[in-house]
Order: C-alpha cells, then sequence, then structure tokens
C-alpha cells in the first residue's frame, strides 16, 4: 500500500511517501516559515524526485490533531483537496501517536509533549508491545504537572519528546521522580515519514475516512465557546 | 470565432460562508453553492474568525462536490481553478487556498488566486452580459467600502475607501445598540421602512483633501451618543427612527460620492456590489440618483450579492484570460489590496 503523509500541526512540515514497510521519500523542514506556502512546493519536490504518478497513492495520512489550529487546517485541506481530485480516502493519524512512533522498539515508556500554550500541553503516554504502538493515555490536553504525575504514578522510566520539551525541561527535571530521558534531534519532532508508517496499521485496521467527512480534531474548543460554555455555567 | 468554452471551478471561504461554484466564460453560472455559517455566529454577535475556519474545513469539500455534481460537470473538465486569497480572515482564506492548491496540483489545472473585492465587483457581469468596462463601482460589505473605477478587466482605479469602519459594520455596530442583533444590515434596513428617516440628523462625514473617501465610525459615534443622551433624559427610543435616520446617513453619502464620479469622470453607467450592496434603501436612492442623471444602474440579485463563488469564478475567467497563474506557494493575504499581486 502506498501512502502519503502529511504533518503541519506544529512548527515542522512534513511530506513523505511509504510503500508498504518502505520510506521511498521524506521532506521535513523546521523553519519558521509558513505551511502555507511550504506544503505543497515540499510534495511537488517528492513527485519529481521520486517520478511519482500521484494516483498511485492508495490514501492520505494526514496528522489530525491536536496542534497549532492553523496549521492543522493547513495540512487538513491539503489532504482534504488531494482525496477530493485523487478519489482517495484519509487516514487521520492522532498527531501524538504519530510522534510517539518516532520512537518504535524503546522498552521505555514515550510521552510526547507539544507546547499548547496555556500552561498546557498535548500529550499522551505510550509504549511499545509486540512490534506495535500501544496507548497507554490516549493524546489529551493538561497541565504539565498532571502529565509528570501520572508518568511518576506508572513508575517506569520515560523518554519525552515534542517542541514542548525545551519548554518544560527544566520543570521535568524537578519533577520527575522515575528516570527519564530526551529523543535526539532526528526523531524528537513530527515526521511525516511516521504519520505514513503508522497510518498503514490504522488502515489495515480500518481506520481511514473519507476526503469530504474528515476534519481536525483540535481536543480543544475556540476561545469564544469556552468563554460562552463559562458564562452559561 | 468558436473559441472553447473555458470552464471554472471557483472556490470562496474569506469569512463566514463556505462557497463553490462552476462558472462558464466567465459570465454563465453552472452551479452556485454556498454553505452560510451565519446561524451559529448569531450567538457571539458576529464573525467569530477561529469558528468559522472549522466551519469553513468541515464543508469545504461537500460545497466543492456538490458545485461539481449541480453543474453536471467533472474536475477533469475544468479549465482552471479559482480561489479568494484575499482579503478576508487569514484563517479562513488559508482553508480554501489550501484545499483549492491541493485540488489545482492533483488535477494538474491551473490555479488563479483572486481578489475578494474583484470578485464582488464581477458579480455584475454575470446577470448582466451587456456591462463591460471601463465603468464605476461602488463596493459595500461588511469588511469593505470601495468606489473604484474599473477601467478594464482586472484593472482598477480605487478613487475612494473608507478610512475607518466599513459601512456594513456601521450597520452590524449600530444594530447591536439598538438592540437588533446580528446580522444588523438586514435588520435595520427592514426596521428603516417603518421609521422617519429625518427624526434624527445624523452627521455625514466627509474626509478633509480626499472626497471621495468615506469615514462611518464618527456617524456610528453620533448614534451611540444619541442613545446615551436618551437614556440619560430618560427619554424612550424610536428604534425605527434611529434605524432609518442611520441607514439615510450612510446612503446619502454613498450617493453622493458615486454620483461625484460619475460626473468628473464622465460615465453613462455605475455598478453596485457587496452585501450591502443589497440594501433596499441604498437601491432605491440610487436609483433614484441614476434616473435623475440619466446613468444606467447595475447591481447583482442578492444572492450574488452576499459572498458566493460564482463572483470569485467571473473574476477568475478575466484573470485567467489576461494570463494570471499562481503557484504552489500561494498564500492567503489577509489585507490585499485591489489591483495588486
Amino acid at each position: 500500500m502506498k501512502i502519503l503523509g502529511i504533518d503541519s500541526s506544529g512548527l515542522v512540515a512534513s511530506v513523505a511517501v511509504t510503500e508498504d514497510d518502505n520510506l521511498l521519500a521524506e521532506y521535513t523542514v523546521n523553519y519558521k516559515k509558513t505551511h502555507s506556502q511550504t506544503l505543497l512546493p515540499m510534495l511537488d519536490e517528492i513527485v519529481k524526485m521520486t517520478e511519482l504518478q500521484l494516483d498511485t497513492i492508495d490514501a492520505i495520512a494526514v496528522a489530525a490533531g491536536p496542534g497549532s489550529f492553523t496549521g492543522l487546517r493547513i495540512g487538513s485541506a491539503t489532504a482534504k483537496g488531494l482525496g477530493l481530485a485523487l478519489k482517495k480516502p484519509l487516514i487521520p493519524v492522532p498527531t501524538v501517536d504519530a510522534l510517539a512512533y518516532n520512537l518504535w522498539g524503546t522498552e521505555n515508556v514515550v510521552c510526547p509533549l507539544m507546547d499548547a500554550r496555556r500552561n498546557q500541553v498535548y500529550t499522551g503516554i505510550y509504549e511499545f508491545e509486540n512490534g506495535g504502538l500501544k496507548v497507554i493515555e490516549k493524546q489529551m490536553a493538561v497541565g504539565i504537572d498532571e502529565i509528570a504525575q501520572k508518568l511518576n504514578d506508572l513508575g517506569r522510566k520515560v523518554v519525552f519528546l515534542g517542541d514542548g520539551v525545551p519548554v518544560y525541561k527544566q520543570f521535568l527535571k524537578e519533577a520527575m521522580d522515575v528516570p527519564f530521558d530526551f529523543a535526539p534531534a532526528h526523531m524528537n519532532r513530527q515526521r511525516a515519514g511516521a504519520v505514513a508508517s503508522l497510518g498503514h496499521f490504522y488502515a489495515l485496521a480500518g481506520n481511514i475516512q473519507s476526503a469530504k467527512e474528515h476534519q481536525p480534531d483540535y481536543l480543544r474548543l475556540s476561545q469564544a465557546e469556552r468563554e460562552r460554555a463559562e458564562k452559561k455555567k | 470565432m468558436s473559441e472553447k468554452d473555458v470552464l471554472i471551478l471557483a472556490i470562496e471561504s474569506s469569512c463566514d460562508e463556505t462557497a463553490a461554484a462552476v462558472v462558464k466564460n466567465g459570465r454563465e453560472v453552472l452551479s452556485n453553492i454556498i454553505s452560510s455559517q451565519i446561524e451559529l455566529h448569531k450567538l457571539y454577535g458576529g464573525v467569530v474568525p477561529e469558528i468559522a475556519s472549522r466551519k469553513h474545513i468541515e464543508k469545504i469539500n461537500q460545497v466543492i462536490e456538490e458545485a461539481l455534481i449541480e453543474a453536471g460537470v467533472t474536475l477533469e473538465d475544468m479549465d482552471a481553478i479559482g480561489v479568494t486569497y484575499g482579503p478576508g480572515l487569514v484563517g479562513a482564506l488559508l482553508v480554501g487556498v489550501a484545499e483549492a492548491k491541493a485540488i489545482s496540483y492533483a488535477a494538474g489545472k491551473p490555479l488563479v488566486g483572486v481578489h475578494h473585492i474583484e470578485g464582488h465587483i464581477s458579480a455584475n457581469f454575470i446577470e448582466n452580459k451587456e456591462l463591460e468596462p471601463p465603468f464605476p463601482c461602488l463596493i459595500v460589505s461588511g469588511g469593505h467600502t470601495h468606489l473604484v473605477l474599473v477601467e478594464d478587466y482586472g484593472k482598477y482605479k480605487i478613487l475612494g475607501r473608507t478610512r475607518d469602519d466599513a459601512a456594513g459594520e456601521a450597520f452590524d455596530k449600530v444594530a447591536r445598540a439598538i438592540g437588533l442583533g446580528y446580522p444588523g444590515g438586514p435588520k435595520i434596513d427592514k426596521l428603516s421602512k417603518e421609521g422617519n428617516p429625518e427624526a434624527i440628523n445624523f452627521p455625514k462625514a466627509h474626509v478633509a483633501d480626499a472626497p471621495y473617501d468615506f469615514s462611518f465610525s464618527g456617524l456610528k459615534s453620533a448614534v451611540l451618543n444619541y442613545l446615551n443622551g436618551c437614556k440619560m433624559r430618560g427619554e424612550e427610543i424610536c428604534q425605527a427612527d434611529v434605524a432609518a435616520s442611520f441607514q439615510k446617513a450612510v446612503v446619502d453619502v454613498l450617493v453622493e460620492h458615486a454620483m461625484m464620479a460619475v460626473k468628473e469622470y464622465g460615465y453613462d453607467k455605475l455598478a453596485l456590489a457587496g452585501g450591502v450592496a443589497s440594501n433596499s434603501g441604498l437601491r432605491s436612492a440610487m436609483k433614484e440618483a441614476c434616473e435623475k442623471n440619466h446613468i444606467k444602474l447595475y447591481y447583482p440579485s442578492p444572492i450574488l450579492c452576499t459572498d458566493n463563488a460564482a463572483m470569485i469564478g467571473a473574476a477568475a475567467y478575466y484573470e485567467y484570460k489576461n494570463g494570471t497563474r499562481s503557484g504552489l506557494d500561494l498564500n492567503a493575504v489577509p489585507n490585499l489590496k485591489l489591483g495588486e499581486r
């Protein structure tokens, strides 16, 4: 199965194409340039470089949230547009799951941290079992102290990764009772290769949707909705 | 002489309508699908950008698919994809732009980025086959108030614009102040019919050294001051009179500036565009002034005045004919100026 992977959920813009257990190409840029301007030119580069016929792609895997609201929508709209024109299904991959998948095979607990502002992180707790990703705690938006507590309660060694690491490194050094480590540069940010490769398993498990029905899972209401809900209380 | 027909799939998502249309040769609308979010934004008394963007991504494929089906065409039949890339709400614009780029890329169709106001102006071409540039056009909506000379297709000279609030914005704010709710334009227009436009003399602002420019924030403040004054003196407020007097103050200035432009530049025609072009007070006052001055007045049907994609398809057609092509790096430009690229 040939899968196009897209992740524009954070500062990183990343596009990849996998065919079964083979990564054909991946283009990842971690630079402060708007994804709206980079994402499609990056895909075009891959297409040219690998002489890819777009219509040979079986499905489009997209980092489906959480993340930057606008970033998610650029990725989703790109995936939806490609899906509409190519008549291919989408595979929505939870952003935090795909981040964790970067650390495939570790015996430790994996905890991705995405800076969600407002003193929160988008995070989750994962481990690898029988060659697959196992979700211990589903992706969520919580305070850093809350996730630190959960990890301490688990009592196992943790590997942290994600753009929340630089923000909360000092806090973690003080808060963690269990041993922990930080993932290195080549695997500590969003990568479309991981989105496509994990997306493959999700697709096999039947986790696909039409381009029409897909929308990001923000894990958060908009500010206006939140304020309105609070007022109603 | 029989050139091949040009079919354009157009997408618009600059504010609170998710829209797609198929337009033939710039003037024939084969489909015009609009998914309005207005009921949702009413809860908040105005458009909430993040909610608008979320709704766009939810609806956009459905709207595009409906546009193609209703037109009885497929994506392969299209000659180009047109999309609004500014001005507007950046998050909202980005949904349409990213979607259009992906479709254009995957389907191998040229992409044409369109200015939202150029779309509003071009709405006039759809129902008035004989209308051709040059002509002056007054564009009034919730986000824009421009008086423009359409010198040629895609070529504009801006004579005047608002220095502060857009006309439609002033309608919304005044409607809120007198308790009518959102959206204010249609509500004030309706209530005005029951009121006396001469009841209250609101100021008609003119901008020094820029005879064609508009300013509506002073008028809005004058209405608010009037309402406060009444409240302090314990006087009852006649909503209909306030609405009618306010609307007259806006309409008078719009008509006056439009007539001034027509005369100074020597045209015998004038076009209206934008959401406020549906305002019955503006239409009738402009009609009257045009008849008096022997000027032919054009304006689109209400469905083409509101934000829609058919107008974007019309504008995209002329840009396409002019050779305009946008790249894969096309970005949303929230404050895009008319006539700039």
